[in-house]
């Protein structure tokens, strides 16, 4: 045991806090000014543009935050929060706010058909269900305006029709067939270029319908561009008063259903266009109700905690012995011989898998021509081959990590410790089993935690190499024998078919992510009877 | 005193920097009074519609915006983005996401009135969901046989039994190759193949509109996976789940295979074969109908600007020099019929129009997310040799538990 140090007095008395030696205006200060200044000024840009959009949270967030810099950054106190804050921020705007928004929206049934909001819902159906009438001309057509009202002129053959929403059309005059009309009595034509430059004229223009005559069945024109009026019919009528859309054609009732954010009809029958809604809980219970969805995601579960596992243990394995002979002082040229084993590393892993899916080919591949004297080693046809291959993929992208990881661990290592067990006679087998292991594990260990929550949602890889391939026979879904969580959560949310269900895939996604979490938060409560070899 | 001074300097510089800052916003809030159309577009076509956006700024005084972005991207970007109201006004797209974009609401339609008659049949087919037509086409796109002049002449065989012989005299590694992109399966490359057993992959009514009643079932269906089983690894080899798009273009291009079927984007990989563009070969009896994709573009619903949005559409794209332009930019077929007799003179175009005229376009209807992951894994799962009719007929089941459910 060592003698405990006599402690010295100090010499000088201890200095003032930093943040409170105020010494007038030093180059420091300038510098601090000008971020600052920057940073004010991003902000109270941030806050126009929130308020232009009108998207109020955002502005408050946005102002409190420019706020708390200020106050932090020219208090004289608070110097703790002037290291914190800018990752406080950091944390809250990329991690904190991504996690709270994916929660809400994993409360909802947000997807492709629930796009909007009910008024979109609405939008959408009656301009689906608005028809030109079959056989309906294509009038010339001009924009007129009186006293404050809008109202549109068609040139029928040679006769000028005027009307408004309110007055059917009526004969005014005549002009040359195929022209819209100049000049209209009673009414002043709008340029054409104040109507289609002019947005709020736009909007009144585009819901201006005139009525053909006293008939209704007639239609009314419509113009579309603001130079042809077409009859138009509509066969939808919203009723905002009772919350329903009427097909006119077959006289279907749609009923606004909030709870499942669609218009419903009696039998059933659902308009295409539906709205989000909060929908509590549902998508986690028809994770675990479903079963359908339950099943296919139990099955791959397994799969990807052997693909995570096996992915950390292997790599970790074959990186540390490659970290063990490049430590040997015997290895020539270790310098170039460690950057080589890096390479993998340093490649990007989109590449690489691109690269490996053409080299494990059962016909053309490389591996098998090359390693296996051509035969037809079906790599990506057989599921248990095809698990062997994409894992041989993940240990190739991520063995020089462990290698890097491990050199460093065995560099720190003290020697005297090492030189003590072999005066005492051990051998090289049971000094690393005994010494060097544990030690590395107090450092890796860590680091083996997060390898294994990156490996359980390695999209990347997955997708690249096979796409989760190749499909298990009869599979929902259609998923494949490669398929890990995440990936089989991209094929079920629909969003590469079109049909996607980003409320369902968020809920799982937030299912993946307390797995995860509660698996490292027991792994790193284990990690830490490891530092008793400290 | 020295705070006060402190606070001064640093008011004064938050000042200056602010005034540095929003004296770019300002002058664009200014400028920007008359309407403004953001249109979104892939890198090919960004070229094209550039031309008639100066054209449309010269005469109308209104700014196009251009924003480009994948093409994979529009669809689902779309969707999310037209609700919030921070969508743009017109977005080019392909027609098979239709069903997807009615569903979400985010469409209008658009009235291209006369101006209809001047374009392709089918591409207006394509761009129409119940009876209403929701954008304006402008090209066309679908497979067709690729032959290697050099080695079997530029006929089209009339049968895959044909084409099988042609080949085999050819003396090649291979009488024929298409891609199944690899394990995953290609319903699409596959589907000439398929129709020329008559197992549409769901039925169109009289009007031509596809139904959500799925047709790749029964006796049809069984006979083209009994032909895929026959000429996959288990029956003569010629369709095989080792090949996928870019080892499907190698072989072609380097003389291994005399045929394959591709579409035009894939001519430019082989620069040193001599090529011949024929209809795809019936296998079953039927004709050989493969899908036509149309691109176009479409209207958001949410739009400010629907009478500008609309004007520039159909009086500026829908004009044969826009749609020039485009094809200039970007050589697909047009959809823009007279366009495309002209363009008809380079055989290669030739060939696929002609393809395209046998073709049914692909279904825009929702449901068709659904299906390309069960029917690509069935065909590739037969063509490694799996039972040919238990897989097809498990498959056609599973497809329709998914879609009622």
């Amino acid at each position: 045991m060592a003698q405990p140090q006599v402690l010295t007095p100090p010499s000088r008395p201890p200095r003032e806090s930093h943040a409170r030696s105020w010494r007038g205006i030093g180059w420091g200060f300038i510098v601090k000014l000008i971020v600052m200044g920057l940073i004010n000024a991003l902000g109270i840009m941030a806050i126009l543009s929130a308020f232009s959009a009108q998207s109020w949270i955002l502005l408050g967030v946005t102002a409190a935050l420019v706020l708390a810099a200020d106050v932090v950054y020219f208090t004289k106190r608070a110097l703790p929060l002037k290291y914190l804050m800018p990752g406080l921020v950091f944390l809250l705007v990329f991690q904190v706010f991504v996690f709270g928004y994916t929660a809400y929206i994993a409360f909802t049934n947000y997807g492709t058909g629930h796009a909007g909001s009910q008024e979109q819902a609405v939008d959408a159906a009656l301009i689906q269900g608005e028809r030109r009438i079959e056989g309906s001309e294509t009038y010339p057509l001009s924009v007129v305006e009186r006293f404050g009202e809008y109202g549109l002129a068609i040139n029928d053959d040679g006769d000028v029709r005027v009307g408004s929403a309110a007055s059917p059309l009526t004969d005014v005059g005549t002009a040359p067939a195929g022209q819209a009309p100049a000049s209209v009595d009673g009414w002043t034509v709008v340029p054409r270029t104040q109507v289609i430059t002019d947005q709020e004229l736009q909007a009144t223009i585009e819901a201006l319908r005139v009525p053909f005559s006293d008939d209704p069945n007639d239609g009314s024109i419509r113009t579309r561009d603001g130079s042809t009026g077409v009859l138009y019919t509509p066969t939808m009528v919203w009723d905002a008063e009772a919350g329903t859309i009427t097909d006119t054609v077959n006289g279907t009732v749609y009923t606004a259903d909030d709870a499942t954010g669609s218009f419903v009809a009696d039998d059933g029958t659902r308009l295409p266009a539906g709205w989000y809604v909060n929908v509590g809980f549902d998508n986690f219970l028809r994770v675990f109700t479903d079963p359908s969805l339950a099943g296919p995601l139990l099955s791959v579960t397994g799969w990807t905690f052997a693909f995570a596992a096996g992915s950390v243990v292997i790599s970790f394995g074959l990186g540390l012995v490659f970290a063990l002979v490049f430590n040997d002082p015997r290895v020539r040229a270790r310098k170039y011989l460690r950057t080589l084993i890096i390479l993998p590393y340093a490649f990007p892993a989109f590449m690489s898998a691109l690269l490996f899916r053409g080299m494990f080919n059962a016909e053309f591949g490389v591996i098998n021509d090359l390693f296996f004297f051509g035969s037809q080693i079906n790599w990506l046809g057989d599921p248990w081959l095809a698990k062997a291959a994409v894992l041989w993929v993940n240990v190739w992208l991520s063995f020089p990590y462990w290698f890097l990881v491990c050199t460093g661990a065995l560099q720190a290592l003290p020697s005297d410790t090492l030189e003590a067990a072999s005066i005492d006679g051990a051998g090289r087998w049971r000094q690393f089993r005994s010494i060097v292991l544990p030690l590395l594990l107090v450092s890796t260990a860590p680091l083996a935690i997060s390898s294994f929550a990156f490996s359980f949602n390695n999209f990347t890889v997955i997708y690249m190499f096979n796409a989760g391939g190749p499909a298990i026979p009869g599979a929902p879904y259609t998923l494949g024998s490669t398929d890990i969580l995440i990936s089989a959560i991209y094929r079920v949310s629909g969003v590469a078919g079109g049909a996607a269900d980003y409320g369902l895939a968020s809920a799982l996604s937030i299912i993946v992510f307390i797995v995860v979490g509660v698996i490292s938060a027991i792994a790193f409560r284990q990690t830490r009877k490891l530092e008793e070899f400290q | 005193m020295r705070k006060i001074i402190g606070i001064g300097v640093a008011a004064a510089a938050s000042a200056l920097l602010l005034a540095g800052c929003s004296g770019g916003s300002t002058a664009e809030q200014t400028a920007d009074s008359s309407a403004e159309l953001v249109i979104w577009t892939d890198q090919e076509r960004e070229a094209a519609i550039t031309a008639a956006a100066k054209a449309f700024e010269e005469e109308t005084g209104a700014k196009v915006t251009l924003v480009q972005k994948n093409f994979e991207d529009l669809r689902n970007d779309f969707i999310s983005q037209v609700p919030t109201g921070e969508g743009p006004d017109i977005t080019v797209g392909s027609h098979d996401w239709l069903g997807a974009l009615v569903a979400a609401g985010v469409v209008d339609t658009i009235d291209l009135g006369e101006k209809a008659a001047e374009f392709e049949p089918v591409a207006i087919e394509a761009m129409t969901y119940d009876g209403q037509l929701y954008a304006l086409p402008y090209s066309l796109e679908t497979v067709a046989l690729v032959q290697n002049v050099d080695l079997v002449g530029a006929d089209a065989p009339a049968t895959w039994d044909e084409m099988i012989q042609k080949g085999l005299a050819a003396g090649t590694e291979r009488p024929f190759v298409i891609n199944t992109a690899g394990e995953t399966g290609d319903g699409y490359t596959m589907y000439g193949f398929q129709t020329s057993f008559g197992a549409p992959v769901f039925v169109q009514d009289s009007s031509g509109s596809y139904t959500n009643e799925v047709g790749m079932g029964g006796a049809a269906g069984e006979a083209f996976a009994q032909w895929l089983h026959a000429n996959g690894s288990a029956g003569t080899g010629y369709l095989s789940t080792t090949i996928d798009y870019d080892i499907n273009n190698e072989l072609f291009a380097s003389g291994k295979a005399p045929y394959t079927v591709q579409g035009p984007w894939a001519i430019s990989s082989f620069p040193d074969v001599n090529v011949a563009v024929n209809p795809i070969p019936s296998a079953g009896g039927q004709p050989a109908a493969p899908f036509v994709g149309v691109q176009g573009f479409y209207l958001s619903s949410q739009s400010k600007n629907a009478l500008l949005a609309q004007e520039f559409l159909v009086n500026y794209l829908g004009t044969e020099d826009a749609q020039r332009a485009l094809y200039e930019a970007d050589p697909r077929i047009p959809a823009w019929t007279s366009l495309a007799d002209e363009v008809a003179s380079d055989p290669i175009i030739a060939g696929f129009l002609a393809s395209s005229k046998n073709g049914v376009p692909m279904p825009s209807i929702p449901e068709m997310g659904s299906v390309w992951d069960f029917w690509n894994a069935a065909e590739s799962q037969i063509i490694s040799g799996a039972d040919p009719s238990g897989t097809w007929n498990k498959m056609i089941t599973d497809l329709q538990g998914t879609l009622a459910g």
